[in-house]
């Protein structure tokens, strides 16, 4: 049995469902304060965390092999790749004049 | 003729030492699962790639109209986008007990978390729908009888697109979601999963908590954004 066949117990189950119902709870309450720019920076900062959380225990990738672990992290790396490149083009239009 | 010994004939030595659901081209059952667990994750990196294409589009089209963006998050519901964020959540606990039932291997609470997560399921598509309904009356809809009262209505029609693209391309993962639980609590009903062996209800749990993922990020975006700039 290899370490990702561990149960994980109802506990952390709840616990973790608990700490997503804050977290929408509070991303609802940060989007009516004013802070400028920074309410998409609070907003994602928060969706990050509740996806870290689902990924982590929900899914079950805190046991998983170290392999399943690379092909995670290299999903959400080509995703950032492909934000990253596209953007830099959008972005740098303007340069040209 | 006794029964007590098996006929070698058609009963190979090897049927007696392999557990039972082991397929032939793995070693052991813990192979088998790390292999399936792979698998999946292989095609959810597929699906981020999937969605990534609409949330690139997303970020482009609000960075060249962040007012009309704003304009049209503020024509959502925000308090039925937020019930139906509480509802997946709920749907994403329900899911992962279900497979929690089935590495402990008790059957019938297997079966009672997979409808409980269809049920939810359902509530959220049901007030997505009635979502969907309030945008159609109000000509929200893009197309020939697009309607709206107020400046930038090129742009917030560029919004309801994503719109409808992204919460429609989630909303159609949650029905093929439910369509295979409903077959895999009808699979776990008649005893088909083991400890050893619930690579379906592993499998489809990380389908589901994906798809709740997607969400995660959709709420944000789609239904927070404008609040602060009314």
């Amino acid at each position: 049995m290899s370490e990702r066949h561990h149960v994980t117990g109802l506990a952390v189950y709840l616990a973790v469902f608990l700490a997503l119902m804050v977290f929408t709870a509070v991303t609802v309450w940060a989007s009516f304060v004013h802070l400028g720019p920074f309410n998409d920076l609070v907003a994602m900062a928060i969706a990050f965390t509740k996806a870290t959380l689902v990924v982590l225990f929900f899914m079950q990738v805190r046991h998983a092999s170290r392999m399943a672990k690379i092909t995670v992290v290299a999903g959400f790396l080509w995703l950032a790749i492909l934000f990253g490149i596209t953007l830099t083009d959008y972005f740098s239009r303007g340069f040209l004049g | 003729m006794s029964t007590a010994e098996p006929d070698a004939r058609t009963q190979p030595v090897a049927s007696k030492l392999r557990p039972w659901g082991l397929a032939h081209h793995f070693e052991s059952l813990s192979q088998q699962q790390d292999a399936s667990y792979f698998g999946m994750w292989i095609f959810l990196v597929q699906e981020i790639m999937f969605f990534g294409g609409l949330f690139t589009a997303y970020i482009v089209y609000r960075t060249a109209n962040p007012t009309a963006f704003a304009l049209g998050s503020d024509s959502l519901d925000l308090t039925l986008g937020a019930v139906n964020t509480a509802v997946l959540i709920g749907s994403s606990l329900t899911m992962a007990l279900a497979v929690w039932a089935a590495q402990t291997g008790r059957r019938r609470t297997i079966v009672v978390f997979i409808i409980l997560t269809i049920l939810l399921g359902g509530v959220f598509l049901g007030i997505k729908t009635v979502e969907y309904g309030h945008k159609w009356h109000e000509h929200h809809v893009p197309g020939p009888s697009f309607h709206w009262d107020g400046p930038e209505a090129r742009g917030v029609q560029m919004f309801f697109n994503l719109y409808f693209a992204m919460t429609g391309l989630h909303a159609l993962h949650m029905v093929v979601g439910m369509a295979i639980l409903a077959a895999v609590a009808v699979w776990a009903w008649r005893g088909a999963f083991t400890p050893g062996n619930h690579n379906l209800v592993e499998g489809l749990g990380l389908y589901w908590h994906f798809v709740d993922i997607v969400w995660i990020f959709l709420f944000p975006l789609l239904y927070l954004l404008g609040r602060h700039a009314g």
